[in-house]
C-alpha cells in the first residue's frame, strides 16, 4: 500500500511499484486549465447566436395551489416580446428516473412549490422579457401547504402528487424501502452497548459558482441543438427526445464548459425543456440563464433527512446489529429520489462489516423545490449518524473510538453480508493508521484542553453506479479513439468533464497506453453527436468506468501499432514497448521507430486508425427487491481526522486541521486527487457546520451566498491530504474514485471533535454556534 | 416599473478605456459593467455568478482598484481604465495565469478570472504576501471546487516567479487615483 501526504511518499519502505509508467501517476496541470485562466473557456452563458432571443421565467409565488388563470395578453402586448408561453402548451411528462416521471416544462395544473415555472417569455433582450414576465397576472387556489415532511407520511389532504407509493395510498409517501437481515432484535439484545440517537440534516445546496444557463436552437430542419451546463448530456438527450416526440438523432446536446456540477446539473431540468420548447415555437435561438436566486430556488440539493439510528457492539467492540428509520423530505418532484431512498439505508454497509441489518425509509413528497442528488448522493447523513453513533459507542466501551474503528472494517476481496456489495481493494486501515500518526491522535484525543477537541469519521462510497437508470444492453461508458495522418489523437466521449478533471484522465490514460506526449491529444467531450454514449458524471463513474472505457479503445490502437512496428522492423509485435513518442523492441533496444513513422506504416492501406472501448460492470449482487441499489465494481474508502477549537461562550467552531486519507486505488493525477479532496472538505464543512436553507411556508428566506454561508478563505482550516494507493484490480491503472467519499466523514469527524472539545453531542446539522450553545448549556444545566 | 424603451431610449454613449484600448459604448442608465464588458465588448472572460456582489467571479479592475462588476452601474466608469482577465494574456500568459494552471488553481474555472484579476492587485502592492494577507485579500471571492489549498499555491508561485524577474506591469495604487 503506498501512502502520498501532501504530494510526498511517506512509507519508504514501499517503492513506487509503478515507476514503468511516465504520464499516469504525474500531476500534470488540467488539459482545460490553461483557457479557464485566461478567460477563453466558453461556458454556456458565454455563447451567442445571431439573432438570439432571451428568455425569462415566471415562477410560482405561493407554495402549493391550482392555477386557476394565466393571463398573458398584456405581456404579449410588450414590443419586443415574441412568445409567451404556459403549460398547457406542451403538457408532457419526463424525469431522470423512468419511475418518476413527474415533471413538466412549465406547471399546467398546480404549482408544488415557490419557484416552480409557470411561463415563459421570450424577447428580444432580457430586459424586455422580464419586464414582460411581471404583465402576467396567475390566480391561484391554495392548496393545504405540506411543509413537513414527516407529516406526509399518513393520510394527507391535497396530495403533493398523486401517484405515490402502493402500500401508502392517499398519503405524500414517494418510496418507501424496508430490508432487514440478521439476527437484529438478539443482536441488541445482547450487546455490550448500545448507542441511538434522533439525527437531523437540513437542506443544503451545491452552491456551484455558474448558474444554471441553457441555449436551445430549433432550427429549419427541424433538429434541435441543446448547449446546456449539464453534467450528464445524456440523460437530457433522452428526456428532450420523449417530451419532443424526436428521434434522438435528431437532438444534440452540447456541454460547454461547466463551472461546478456536484449533482446539481445531473437532471434534464424543466427550464432546459422549456427553452427548447420556446426556441421550437419561435424558430429562433434562445438564451435562458437563471440569476442566484433561481438557482437556490430550484435547489436539488441533498435529501432533508430525519434519522432515527441504533447500533450495537459486542464486549469485543465488535458491531453486532444496526437499525435506522429515516424519513427524507423529497420535495415536489421524484428526481433521483427512489435512488436515494435506497442509498440512504444500503449505504451503511461499509466501511464496517454489519452482521444484522434493518432499514426502513420513506421518501415524502413535499411543497419544497425536488430533492436531488448532491456530492456523495446518498450516503453523506446517514454517515454522519452512523460515524457519531460509532463514538458513542466507542465512550460506551471505553475504547478509543479509532480502534473501535479498526475492529470493524471490512477486509479486502470480501463480500458484505446481505447486499453483496463486492469490495474489492480497501486501504482504509493504512489510512486511518497515518492520519492517527499525523495528527498524534494517541496524545491528543481525550487529553486536550476544554475547548479544544479532536474527531474521527471514516466512510466508503461507489466508484460508479454498476447499474444504469434506462436498462438496456449497452455498455454504460463508451470512447472512441481516431488518429489521422497528422498523429493528433482524439478522444470522442462523453463523460461530462465539469471542473472535476475527467478530460484529463481520459487523456493520460490514452497518452501512456499510446507512449505519446500529452500534447498530442484532443479530448472532445461536449457533444452528444461526436461522442458515444457515456452516463455522464455523477456517482463517481467516470475515472473508473470511462477510464476503462478509453483504456479499452487505446489498447486496440496500440495493437495495431505494434503489428505496424513488427512489419517494418521484422520483430516480433508483441517485443515493442511505447514510450516517449517511440516504440522500442525490448529485446533489441537499438530496434526502434518513431510513433509516426509506426502511425503512417499502419494507415498505409487503411487510412485513419479508428478504435472504439468500453465498460460494462461484471454482474454483481444478489437477487432481492431492490437489490441493484449502492452496487458498485469497486468502493473508495475514507478516513478523516479534525481538530477543532469550540468557544463555550459563544458555541463558535472553527476546524484547526484536518488529516484526511482518502483510498483512490491509484492516483492518476495526484494533484486532481488532491484537489476533489481539499474541495470535498471544504464542501463538507459548509454542510457541517454553516450552511442551511431556511424556508417559511415555503418561501426560501436565504437564496443567495451572503445569507447562505459557504465557508471562505477564512474559515478554510490547514488541510493534510494522505492519498492511499490501494491498486484497485478491475480499476484502469488500478484506480477507483475520489470526487465525492470524500465529503462524508468531515462531518461527522467535525461532530465527534466538538464532543472531544466540549463533552456535547450534536445531532442536528448544520452545527451551528446557537445550537452548539443550546447543547452547552443543556449539558451544565443537567450536571446541577 | 418603468417602461424597457423608456430605459433604452435614455442611453447614452459613454467612453472606456478596457484592456487599453478605447470603447465607446450605448449605455442605458441601468446597465452594470459587467454587462457592458459582457454582451457590448464581448468580454466573456469576466463573469456572473451572483450578481450582487457575494462571489467575486466579475472582479475586474477599474482604475487600479478592483470592483464588482455584476454591482456598480456601468455610468459610474466613464472615461475610467478597466482591466479584465483578457488584458494579462498579453502574447504570452501572466505568471498569475500561469502559475493557476499549473498549481491547480482551477477545477470548474468559473471563479478563477474573478480570482486571478483579485490576485493581481493584491501582488501589485504586496509582492510577498503571507498566507494571512492572501486570506484577507481573497476573502471576497469564492471558489465551491478547490477549498482554497490550491489557490494559495498558486498565489504564493505566481508571487515568487514576479519577485524573481518576470516583468511586472503595477496598476497605480489606490490613493493616486480617482475614485
Amino acid at each position: 500500500m503506498l501512502l502520498r501526504t501532501n504530494g510526498k511518499n511517506t512509507n519508504p519502505h514501499q517503492k513506487n511499484r509503478y515507476t514503468g509508467e511516465s504520464i499516469v501517476g504525474k500531476p500534470v496541470p488540467l488539459v482545460d486549465a490553461h483557457k479557464k485562466s485566461t478567460g477563453e473557456a466558453i461556458y454556456t452563458d458565454d455563447i451567442k447566436i445571431p439573432d438570439m432571443l432571451h428568455a425569462r421565467l415566471l415562477r410560482a409565488t405561493i407554495a402549493h395551489g391550482n392555477i386557476k388563470n394565466i393571463d398573458t395578453s398584456k405581456a404579449r402586448a410588450i414590443p419586443g416580446v415574441r412568445a409567451v408561453l404556459t403549460g398547457h402548451d406542451w403538457p408532457v411528462t419526463f424525469g431522470v428516473l423512468p419511475v418518476s416521471q413527474d415533471e413538466q416544462a412549465i406547471a399546467s395544473d398546480k404549482s408544488r412549490f415557490i419557484g416552480d415555472i409557470v411561463a415563459i417569455v421570450a424577447a428580444d433582450s432580457e430586459e424586455i422579457a422580464a419586464q414582460a414576465v411581471w404583465a402576467i397576472n396567475v390566480e391561484y387556489e391554495e392548496l393545504t401547504n405540506h411543509q413537513v415532511a414527516r407529516l406526509g407520511t399518513k393520510p394527507v389532504k391535497d396530495q403533493v402528487q398523486e401517484k405515490v407509493d402502493k402500500g401508502h395510498p392517499g398519503t405524500n409517501v414517494h418510496k418507501h424501502v424496508a430490508q432487514e437481515y440478521g439476527e437484529v432484535d438478539s443482536g441488541f439484545k445482547n450487546a455490550g452497548a448500545v448507542a441511538e440517537g434522533d439525527f437531523k440534516n437540513l437542506a443544503c445546496s451545491h452552491g456551484f459558482t455558474e448558474p444554471h444557463s441553457t441555449v436551445c436552437h430549433w432550427t429549419a430542419d427541424d433538429r434541435l441543438t441543446c448547449y446546456s451546463a449539464q453534467q450528464v448530456p445524456h440523460y437530457l438527450h433522452r428526456a428532450m427526445a420523449k417530451v419532443f416526440g424526436l428521434p434522438m438523432h435528431q437532438i444534440r446536446i452540447v456541454k460547454p464548459m461547466v463551472g461546478g456540477g456536484f449533482g446539481g446539473k445531473s437532471d434534464p431540468f424543466p427550464h432546459e425543456i422549456a427553452c427548447a420548447l420556446i426556441s421550437k415555437f419561435t424558430r429562433k435561438p434562445v438564451k435562458l440563464t437563471f440569476d442566484r436566486e433561481e438557482v437556490f430556488l430550484t435547489n436539488r440539493g441533498r435529501h432533508p433527512s430525519e434519522m432515527k439510528m441504533k447500533i450495537a457492539a459486542d464486549k469485543k467492540g465488535k458491531i453486532s446489529a444496526f437499525e435506522s428509520d429515516v424519513v427524507l423530505d423529497g420535495g415536489a418532484f421524484g428526481s433521483f429520489g427512489v435512488v436515494t431512498t435506497y442509498y440512504n439505508g444500503v449505504l451503511s454497509n461499509g466501511p464496517y462489516y454489519l452482521p444484522a441489518f434493518r432499514y426502513k425509509g420513506r421518501r415524502v413528497y413535499s411543497n419544497h423545490p425536488a430533492s436531488g442528488a448532491m456530492r456523495g448522493h446518498g450516503s453523506v447523513n446517514p454517515r454522519f449518524a452512523m460515524e457519531t453513533l460509532m463514538d458513542m459507542a466507542a465512550v460506551e466501551l471505553g475504547v478509543d473510538p479509532c480502534e473501535l474503528r479498526l475492529r470493524n472494517f471490512l477486509p479486502e476481496m470480501c463480500f458484505t453480508p446481505y447486499h453483496k456489495f463486492r469490495i474489492t481493494s480497501n486501504g482504509i486501515r493504512e489510512g486511518l493508521a497515518e492520519v492517527m500518526r499525523l495528527s498524534d491522535w494517541k496524545n491528543k484525543w481525550g487529553k486536550l484542553p476544554y475547548g479544544r477537541g479532536i474527531g474521527v469519521g471514516c466512510a466508503f462510497y461507489i466508484s460508479g453506479s454498476a447499474l444504469p437508470i434506462h436498462w438496456n444492453k449497452l455498455p454504460q461508458s463508451t470512447v472512441h479513439l481516431k488518429i489521422d495522418m497528422d498523429g493528433g489523437i482524439t478522444v470522442h466521449s462523453l463523460a461530462a468533464e465539469i471542473g472535476q478533471g475527467s478530460d484529463t484522465v481520459l487523456a493520460q490514460m490514452v497518452a501512456e497506453v499510446l507512449g505519446v506526449n500529452m500534447d498530442r491529444i484532443h479530448v472532445r467531450s461536449q457533444e452528444t453527436d461526436l461522442a458515444p454514449i457515456d452516463l455522464g458524471s455523477y456517482s463517481s463513474r467516470v475515472t473508473f468506468m470511462a477510464g476503462n472505457a478509453a483504456r479499452d479503445a487505446a489498447e486496440k490502437i496500440r495493437h495495431d501499432l505494434a503489428q505496424a512496428a513488427a512489419k517494418l522492423t521484422g520483430q516480433p509485435a508483441q517485443y515493442f514497448d511505447f514510450k516517449d513518442e517511440r516504440l522500442v523492441c525490448r529485446s533489441k533496444p537499438s530496434v526502434a521507430v518513431t510513433f509516426m513513422e509506426a502511425l503512417h506504416e499502419a494507415q498505409a492501406d487503411r487510412g485513419a486508425l479508428i478504435a472504439s472501448g468500453c465498460y460494462q460492470s461484471p454482474p454483481l449482487g444478489t437477487e432481492f427487491k431492490g437489490s441493484n441499489a449502492g452496487l458498485s465494481p469497486s468502493y473508495s474508502f475514507s478516513a478523516y481526522i479534525c481538530e477543532v477549537d469550540v468557544d463555550p461562550e459563544t458555541g463558535f467552531v472553527q476546524p484547526r486541521h484536518i488529516w484526511a486519507a482518502h483510498d483512490c486505488g491509484r492516483a492518476l493525477n495526484p494533484m486532481a486527487v488532491e484537489g476533489q479532496l481539499e474541495g470535498s472538505i471544504h464542501m463538507g464543512l459548509g454542510q457541517a457546520l454553516t450552511e442551511q436553507m431556511r424556508y417559511r411556508g415555503g418561501q426560501l428566506l436565504n437564496g443567495n451566498f451572503l445569507d447562505y454561508k459557504i465557508p471562505t478563505p477564512y474559515e478554510t482550516p490547514e488541510m493534510d491530504i494522505v492519498i492511499v494507493e490501494s491498486i484497485d484490480p478491475e480499476g484502469p491503472f488500478g484506480a477507483k474514485e475520489c470526487g465525492e467519499g470524500g465529503l462524508a466523514p468531515i462531518i461527522p469527524a467535525v461532530g465527534n471533535a466538538i464532543y472531544d472539545a466540549v463533552g456535547v453531542r450534536l445531532f442536528e446539522v448544520p452545527m451551528t454556534p446557537d445550537r452548539v450553545l443550546r447543547a452547552i448549556e443543556e449539558k451544565k444545566r443537567a450536571g446541577k | 416599473m418603468e417602461n424597457v424603451e423608456t430605459t433604452l431610449m435614455n442611453k447614452r454613449i459613454l467612453t472606456f478605456i478596457v484592456n487599453g484600448k478605447k470603447c465607446e459604448v450605448a449605455v442605458a442608465p441601468n446597465s452594470t459593467l459587467a454587462q457592458v464588458i459582457r454582451e457590448d465588448l464581448n468580454l466573456t472572460g469576466t463573469k456572473v455568478g451572483c450578481d450582487m456582489g457575494t462571489c467575486g467571479c466579475c472582479t475586474v479592475i477599474a482604475d487600479g482598484r478592483p470592483r464588482l462588476a455584476c454591482l456598480t452601474l456601468a455610468h459610474e466608469f466613464e472615461g475610467s481604465r478597466i482591466e479584465t482577465v483578457e488584458s494579462l494574456n498579453d502574447k504570452t500568459m501572466h505568471p498569475i495565469q500561469r502559475a493557476w494552471a499549473e498549481c491547480g488553481g482551477s477545477q470548474c474555472g468559473y471563479c478563477t478570472p474573478g480570482f486571478i484579476m483579485t490576485t493581481k492587485h493584491l501582488l501589485d502592492h504586496n509582492p510577498n504576501p503571507s498566507r494571512e494577507e492572501m486570506k484577507e485579500a481573497l476573502a471576497g471571492n469564492l471558489c465551491r471546487c478547490t477549498g482554497f489549498v490550491k489557490i494559495y499555491d498558486a498565489v504564493e508561485r505566481a508571487a515568487k516567479e514576479l519577485r524573481t524577474g518576470a516583468p511586472v506591469v503595477v496598476s497605480p495604487a489606490p490613493d493616486e487615483v480617482r475614485v
